[in-house]
């Protein structure tokens, strides 16, 4: 399956990943065929195993306070804060359009 | 879908005022309902009406000391980020852990809801990218939730009048476990948002409702249900203006007997009031720009309280995809009941849903049912009495007090003190006057002591709660009712000689 330019644009927008150069996608596109040799094997009737913890026991906890109150280590993290709240963009800036964008993608 | 479209319509099409459901035969007009009263109208082209269809998904959150898979304190009120965790914040290196007392909420919510609970659910990631969701991702329950298949009993009055209640259903689709995200404070003037992690990872169950309602009263009236039963469980406060409740509605509309419409989804509804008007300005919305031959988009919208209209919200980045996948770091929820039940676990890590079932209150529905039956008051006054946190106690905790019959009690409870009440903005908690007092006063009308109309005064008396007793008040307004034959006689031989001629033509007539 070809690798197109709208699926790596996607991609590029979803994951904010950066493809970067013709290596990058190259590696992408072993890594699909690599993957897709799961489709050789047999799995009609095989129910999916999504995770190997599948029969492990799930360990609930008990509803006790046992953590927070560690708003000044947290804050270290920030880069701008403003009376214990972090600081963020009024919204989402969206990855410009692919036409927009400085990004390999362009010339592929 | 087209075929649950012709289904679905005489469901849901009924006269008003009628006196209940009316499927209107094929080849008539199928008259749909509407918040206030009438028909949605048919419009310039004099086709068929439209059919509105609401569905709604209901974010309740959990009432649990600590949050869905870390031990932070869940509460309301508290300075910015000081109820976070290092997970919560989402710092590299930490793992969620189950919060048992949530699945137990989960559970009773689904249980009351006849849901079939899932022994085996399953969690997943939601991929998208926000400022208050840190990790980048919520977790949820997308392929198996803890709860499918329920349903959910509501009742609406018609016309208004408490006289006819109607009883209508809706379908639980399903019930799941989810993560809340933080609190973004938007701050316009300096282009930045404010983000606030207290709300990060607390534990929500999330109710989808399906598609079954068709206006704005029975969206405000399901949810309102809802609300009690979760208030009755206890697994969710459910307080919608503190956040505990948001309702998300799905609407669309479309002619009978062809396919749903495109549908909008509609946010930032912050009340059951508002929740109606919401909804039946999407559904007239929708009509209209049909009607003018436009097309309705499946997007966002949010509800402006001041202006009592839905607007788009800013959708800059198209529609999303959230990249579900199975969760990595949780293995598969079990559930057990008295079957299933391993016979050496520990019983801390057992979450058994026949004892949770055992255990399970009476639902509000029972609750009104064994008011009308062990007091012989009407429905609607059971409604009356629920629909008022610590109503139905005041009523019952009077009639433990009083000789007076519950029939008349009731009266007394629903006409005088809860008007009172309303009128003051008080809650039942908050009254004035206590029910050992307003017993105390029933007994004095029940005695015949004082009539009706002196209990009335007396009672206005009482409500500036000054803490005199009712007998108190009898005495020094003279309010007693004169019992003694010759006092009364010598009264009317008073008025009689007072103003003879008047009497005399009284007589004659």
């Amino acid at each position: 399956q070809e690798v197109t330019v709208d699926m790596l644009d996607h991609l590029e927008q979803l994951a904010l990943v950066d493809f970067r150069d013709a290596e990058g996608v190259a590696r992408l596109q072993k890594a699909i065929q690599f993957a897709d040799q799961l489709h050789e094997v047999n799995t009609d009737g095989v129910e999916p195993m999504d995770s190997v913890l599948e029969d492990r026991c799930l360990y609930l906890r008990e509803d006790d306070v046992t953590e927070g109150n560690c708003t000044k280590e947290l804050l270290k993290n920030a880069r701008e804060k403003v009376e214990e709240y972090f600081v963020a963009p009024p919204g989402n800036i969206p990855l410009p359009k692919l036409e927009e964008r400085e990004t390999f993608l362009q010339g592929f | 879908v087209a075929a649950r479209g012709c289904g679905g319509v005489w469901r849901r099409a009924w006269r008003r005022g009628a006196g209940g459901p009316v499927p209107a035969p094929r080849g008539q007009r199928a008259v749909t309902c509407n918040a206030k009263g009438g028909a949605v109208p048919a419009g310039k082209s004099g086709l068929a009406p439209w059919v509105p269809v609401v569905g709604l998904e209901i974010h309740a959150q959990i009432s649990s000391n600590s949050k869905l898979f870390s031990g932070s304190q869940v509460q309301f009120a508290a300075p910015p980020n000081a109820l976070v965790s290092f997970f919560d914040a989402s710092l590299p290196g930490t793992l969620p852990v189950l919060n048992r007392r949530c699945v137990e909420a989960a559970v009773m919510t689904g249980l009351a809801l006849n849901c079939s609970i899932n022994k085996k659910s399953l969690f997943d990631r939601k991929h998208y990218f926000y400022a208050d969701l840190p990790a980048g991702y919520q977790i949820t329950q997308q392929r198996v939730p803890i709860a499918v298949n329920g349903s959910l009993s509501y009742s609406l009055c018609i016309d208004n009048k408490m006289s006819q209640i109607v009883t209508k259903t809706v379908r639980i689709k399903q019930i799941q476990l989810e993560q809340d995200s933080g609190k973004s404070l938007h701050d316009d003037t300096r282009s930045q948002t404010l983000i606030d992690l207290n709300r990060a990872g607390v534990g929500l169950m999330e109710v989808v409702m399906e598609p079954d309602m068709c206006c704005g009263e029975e969206a405000a009236a399901a949810v309102r249900e809802l609300q009690l039963i979760l208030q009755t469980l206890g697994s969710s406060q459910a307080v919608m203006a503190e956040g505990q409740l948001r309702v998300d509605a799905n609407i669309s509309v479309h002619r009978p007997g062809e396919p749903y419409g495109v549908r909008t989804e509609v946010k930032n509804i912050n009340s059951l009031r508002f929740l109606a008007k919401a909804v039946d300005y999407e559904i007239q919305r929708q009509i209209e720009e049909l009607e003018n031959g436009g097309t309705i988009l499946n997007e966002t919208r949010a509800f402006d309280s001041k202006l009592g209209c839905t607007v788009p919200m800013r959708d800059k980045e198209g529609k999303q995809d959230y990249r579900f996948m199975p969760e990595p770091n949780l293995p598969p929820l079990i559930l057990y009941d008295a079957k299933s039940l391993p016979a050496n676990m520990n019983h801390q890590q057992v979450v058994n849903i026949d004892w949770i079932h055992e255990r399970l209150p009476d639902l509000p529905s029972v609750k009104r049912a064994k008011l009308v039956e062990q007091y012989g008051i009407l429905p609607e006054h059971s409604f009356t009495l629920l629909n008022e946190d610590g109503l139905a106690e005041f009523f019952e905790n009077v009639v433990k007090q009083t000789q007076m019959k519950p029939k008349k009690v009731i009266g007394w409870i629903l006409n005088d003190l809860l008007s009172y009440l309303k009128q003051h903005s008080l809650t039942v908690k908050e009254s004035p006057v206590s029910s050992f007092v307003l017993a105390d006063l029933l007994n004095l009308l029940e005695k015949k002591d004082i009539s009706s109309a002196a209990a009335k005064q007396v009672l206005a008396e009482l409500w500036k709660g000054e803490g005199k007793t009712p007998l108190e008040i009898v005495k020094e307004k003279k309010l007693e009712l004169i019992q003694d034959q010759k006092e009364l006689e010598q009264i009317c031989q008073a008025v009689i000689d007072g103003r003879e001629n008047e009497v005399m033509m009284m007589v004659l007539r």
